[in-house]
């Protein structure tokens, strides 16, 4: 900045002293319980850690075991089934029901919104619960209504099935995570410039060109934002399956979250843990890079 | 024109029925555990959904109610022996006021943290800044449970472990909010820094009485984001906390869950008492909660 | 202004908020957590145990934590690794000796184990107790054989009764699978879940596998997991092969337990005692408990023992505090009854009839004598069972069942191999 050029000693001294003093309260919690926590991740995980025997140095033996490791490898895939799956349906299903209820009249747009966004406000082991009893093998909801219509002769187990478990738990993540986009999208269709649309349609654009052309550049930057918070989200999907499947049945709804913590405190494998989770970090930071990229250059 | 129009209008109308249809399905999960938390044991397993409560009851409460017990409240002087306890209420009132007390510490402590810093990284030149930034952006997009072991054995090491602090002070430390008001903060005009200073103005009062009030839709939205991360966030109460006395809501239920596998109105009894309190405050609170969030994501 | 008022209350309120929960003073402060054996899960129950053990050491003060098999090993082990581990845990050997114990975070009771105590307490329960190098770690309490049970309303209207005998509780293979069929085909669609999503309960699955065709689960010396073997393949098979019977991932024992109690299904594999008396409340059946049927109809049931370990928190205050409490609530004359009662199990050594006239009681001792070895105390206990929980899972999804015990058991030995 060309202010700073022109600013005495004692100024930029000041400012420093300021700057610092603001920051401060914040970066002991950050370098506290961020940063620091993190560099002991990346340390320890070239340890063989476990409880009660002080750590043994194997170099990069865990990320070796790592790629090795068929139920790692799999929890991998399940991850980035997951991301791929919810990440581009949040957003189409996000952006056409905004689309659809943005210039409804009101209060009709607001309670669209607002039950939209319920799962969210509502919290994922509230959903959870609910998910898990309509789920159910043998009272099931689902199965109920499955079988009144004519859809299923028999009950699906549908969390107990490898075939449906993956499917169910990226169903409640779904239903869990559009609110905020529906939320971003409606006010970023709102805010786009009326004239051009217009000058659009007068020229005689079709509505498909109108958007394309005229609306989406403008909600773009929405969008990336979009696309970084589900895809963050997605990766953190933990809790439902915590709480529904266990990872299970057969691995199939292993994630690397996941798969840490039942490293971690089923079988006592600190160092291994730790090693995954520097693998997922390394991941998802080439991800975002990617994503941003992309959609910078677009 | 006229065929296009028609397909147009017939498209829209076929959109909002099924946009509606949906509409249900979303509120159907809410609707089941407040209506589930009524029903009678025999009719919440029946094989034949009864869509409305045939009876009414407050059995699913009254045994929520009468599980274990905690005191209201807990208060210790640190480095003494002294303490103080509030009056014995049933445990899942407990867990409420546990969770009201994470978030809103959370979400105090995340705006006064984040407000500082935020201003100071857009405003204040200063060596190291650039650096700082940088890792902020980093630290932003990984998942702050890769971390969870280290952090477990620092609470520990630091005596907080099985604390409601353990699971604050992750969330204050997470640096989104500094992230969020530093684009904020980019939107104060320089002038009027430049002229406060002119006048003699301290940095804390330039801070406080030209920067802060500008900063406060942002400030707003923050609030609101971190009070409902928090209040929702599962991962680092299960790994932090460990007492009856000191769990959340959150964990309650999911505790109530593994104690009680089948006993559905129980559980929904539990899920209503930790959903309800948050919708509350969010259809109250509704427009500001779409404001804040739009916010964030304009300038974030 | 507004915002120095909000630092204010946040500084404030970091500084009075509860921090530290353990603070010293005169009285010596343990924890208890137990898991819910019997009523040692129920609050009421216990508040009354420990009412009674203060009336005599009014020095010492027990909280108590209530733990559930579905989520308590992860909480004990994440407080492990949060140095706040209990300093009196209510569990079994499986936990005490072969996970804990082995890991070196229980603390030896010799003390307790006087000649006296193993005098008294019964052999095949001392032998539990220890590790392979004789260091106790767990102090017994009490003791049952965990059973399966029908539904006998569902039986009779299926006329499967006469595949079992009423008298001795017993079955055998080829007559199980009879009455499978016949409830089956009398409209019962879901007769009995393997349940496999995880956690606890894994006895009953083990042993109904083990016993069908009389296969074991490790070897006689307990060094070596022996799942992939001819008879309990087999038996794997038929498992399988039956109408009626799920492997269901998505339950755990405790679902399973309820499912039955519902009236859901009409078999519980994941059952004993407790399981009755605790679910009086919502069975609307008559329960019969049945041994696990076996080829020759001799079952080899799975024993439960129950009883205290204490980590090794490094406070000796406590830790004698805690032998303390123990030996008040395992060997006090008039309080070891009502300690054993509490579990609705039995006594690990003679206190005479202690439940005299219970008719309930009476039934279920009959299966004491079909107890077989007690094997759990193999090293690697931890992965052993999440391996086995894992194994499961994979025959339920069609894995070939040879390949997926013979992966169990290579699982399984190489933890246990690490372990000694």
């Amino acid at each position: 900045m060309s202010n700073s050029n022109r600013m005495s000693k004692a100024l930029v001294r000041r400012e420093t002293m300021a700057g610092y003093a603001f920051m401060i309260p914040s970066l002991i919690f950050f370098l506290g319980f961020v940063i620091y926590p993190m560099i002991q991740c990346v340390i320890t995980s070239f340890f063989d850690s476990t409880m009660n025997r002080a750590d043994i140095f194997v170099g990069i033996g865990n990320y070796v075991e790592l790629f090795q490791d068929s139920v790692f490898l799999g929890a991998l895939k399940n991850t980035v089934i997951i991301v791929v799956v919810s990440v581009p349906v949040t957003c189409i299903f996000s952006l056409w029901v905004s689309s659809v209820i943005y210039n409804l009249k009101e209060p009709f747009c607001s309670i669209f919104r607002c039950i939209f966004y319920l799962p969210v406000v509502t919290g994922s082991v509230a959903v959870t619960v609910v998910w898990k009893w309509m789920f159910n093998n043998y009272y099931g909801i689902f199965n109920y209504v499955g079988k009144s219509l004519g859809i299923l002769d028999k009950n699906i187990n549908w969390l107990g099935d490898e075939r449906f478990a993956l499917g169910c738990i990226i169903l409640i993540l779904l239903t869990t995570s559009v609110g905020q986009p529906i939320v971003l999208y409606v006010s970023a269709l709102n805010n786009v410039d009326q004239s051009l649309v217009e000058a659009a349609e007068v020229d005689g654009a079709t509505k498909f060109q109108c958007f394309w052309r005229i609306k989406w550049p403008q909600i773009m930057p929405t969008t990336l934002y979009i696309l970084v918070i589900t895809t963050i989200n997605s990766f953190q999907c933990f809790a439902l399956i915590q709480l529904l499947t266990s990872g299970g049945p057969n691995h199939s709804t292993d994630t690397i979250m996941y798969y840490i913590y039942y490293n971690a405190f089923k079988l006592y494998r600190y160092g291994y843990g730790n090693a995954m989770g520097v693998v997922l970090a390394v991941i998802i930071a080439v991800l975002s890079g990617i994503q941003f990229k992309v959609t910078k250059s677009d | 024109m006229n065929k296009t129009f028609n397909r147009s209008k017939c498209y829209r109308i076929v959109s909002i029925v099924i946009i509606t249809i949906l509409a249900i399905g979303f509120a159907f999960p809410l609707y089941w555990i407040v209506t589930g938390s009524f029903k009678t044991a025999s009719a919440i397993n029946a094989t034949t959904p009864q869509w409305w409560p045939e009876e009414f009851v407050l059995d699913n409460y009254q045994k929520l109610f009468s599980r274990q017990t905690a005191p209201l409240w807990e208060l210790h002087i640190p480095f003494t022996n002294i303490s103080f306890a509030g009056p014995v209420v049933p445990a899942a009132i407990r867990w409420l006021v546990n969770t009201v007390f994470m978030a809103v510490v959370s979400m105090l402590l995340t705006c006064a943290t984040a407000a500082m810093a935020g201003y100071a990284l857009a405003k204040k030149r200063f060596i190291g800044r650039t650096l700082v930034f940088t890792l902020i952006v980093c630290a932003m997009a990984l998942p702050k449970q890769v971390i969870l072991i280290p952090l477990l054995r620092e609470m520990s090491a630091l005596n907080l472990y099985n604390t409601l602090w353990a699971a604050i002070l992750p969330i204050v430390g997470w640096p989104f909010g500094v992230f969020l008001i530093k684009q904020f903060a980019e939107g104060i005009p320089g002038e009027m820094m430049e002229a406060a200073r002119i006048d003699g103005a301290s940095e804390w009062k330039t801070f406080s009485e030209i920067a802060l009030p500008m900063l406060k839709p942002g400030i707003g939205a923050l609030a609101i984001f971190t009070f409902i991360n928090s209040w929702n966030d599962y991962f680092m109460q299960l790994i932090m906390l460990t007492s009856t006395s000191n769990l959340t809501i959150s964990l309650g239920i999911a505790k109530l869950q593994a104690e009680n596998a089948t006993d559905f109105g129980l559980i929904m009894a539990g899920a209503a008492l930790a959903a309800i309190p948050i919708i509350i405050v969010f259809l109250i609170f509704q427009k500001y909660f779409t404001k804040g969030i739009t916010m964030g994501a304009v300038k974030g | 202004m507004k915002y120095r008022k909000i630092m204010a209350l946040a500084l404030t309120a970091c500084m009075v908020f509860p921090v530290s929960a353990f603070a010293e003073s005169e009285t010596t402060d343990i924890t208890l957590w137990t898991y819910p054996v019997g009523s040692w899960g129920d609050s009421a129950v216990v508040d009354g145990l420990i009412a009674n053990f203060n009336e005599v050491y009014p020095n010492i003060n027990v909280t108590v934590e209530y733990l559930d098999y579905t989520n308590g090993d992860d909480q004990v082990n994440t407080a492990i690794e949060g140095g706040q581990a209990p300093d009196i845990v209510f569990e079994g050997p499986e936990r005490l000796v072969a996970n804990w114990g082995a890991k070196g975070l229980m603390v030896d009771l010799a003390d307790l184990w006087t000649d006296e105590a193993k005098e008294a307490i019964y052999d095949s329960v001392e032998a539990a107790c220890q590790n392979n190098e004789g260091v106790f770690y767990e102090y017994p309490l009490c003791m049952t054989a965990h059973t399966m049970a029908i539904n006998r309303e569902i039986f009779e209207a299926a006329d499967a009764l006469q595949y079992l005998d009423e008298e001795t509780r017993t079955w055998t293979t080829e007559n199980f699978v009879k009455a499978v069929e016949a409830v089956y085909a009398s409209g019962q669609e879901n007769v009995a879940a393997i349940y496999c999503n995880g956690q606890g309960g894994d006895q009953g699955t083990r042993a109904l596998i083990n016993n069908l065709y009389g296969g074991t689960f490790t070897n006689a010396e307990h060094t070596e997991y022996t799942v992939n073997s001819e008879e309990n393949i087999k038996a794997l098979e038929l498992l399988t092969s039956m109408d009626g019977i799920n492997i269901d991932a998505s339950i755990t024992g405790g679902d399973e337990i309820q499912l039955f109690c519902n009236g859901t299904l009409a078999m519980a594999f994941c059952w004993n005692i407790a399981q009755e008396v605790n679910n009086a409340e919502s069975i609307s059946f008559d329960v019969l408990p049945m041994a696990f049927p076996s080829e020759n109809g001799e079952p080899q049931l799975c024993g439960g023992i129950w009883g205290f370990g204490i980590f090794d928190n490094g406070d000796e205050a406590k830790i004698e505090a805690a032998k303390t409490f123990i030996d008040f609530m395992a060997n006090d004359e008039t309080q070891a009854v009502e300690s054993v009662k509490a579990s609705s199990y039995w006594p690990v050594k003679d206190l005479g009839n202690i439940y005299e006239g219970d008719e309930l009681k009476t039934e279920y001792a009959l299966f004491t004598d079909y107890m077989g070895d007690y094997y759990q105390v193999v090293g690697g206990w931890a992965e052993a069972r999440t391996a086995w929980w894992n194994m499961l899972q994979q025959i339920g999804s069609g894995t070939d069942i040879a390949t997926a015990v013979e992966e169990f058991a290579t699982t399984a030995n190489a933890a246990a191999a690490a372990a000694q």
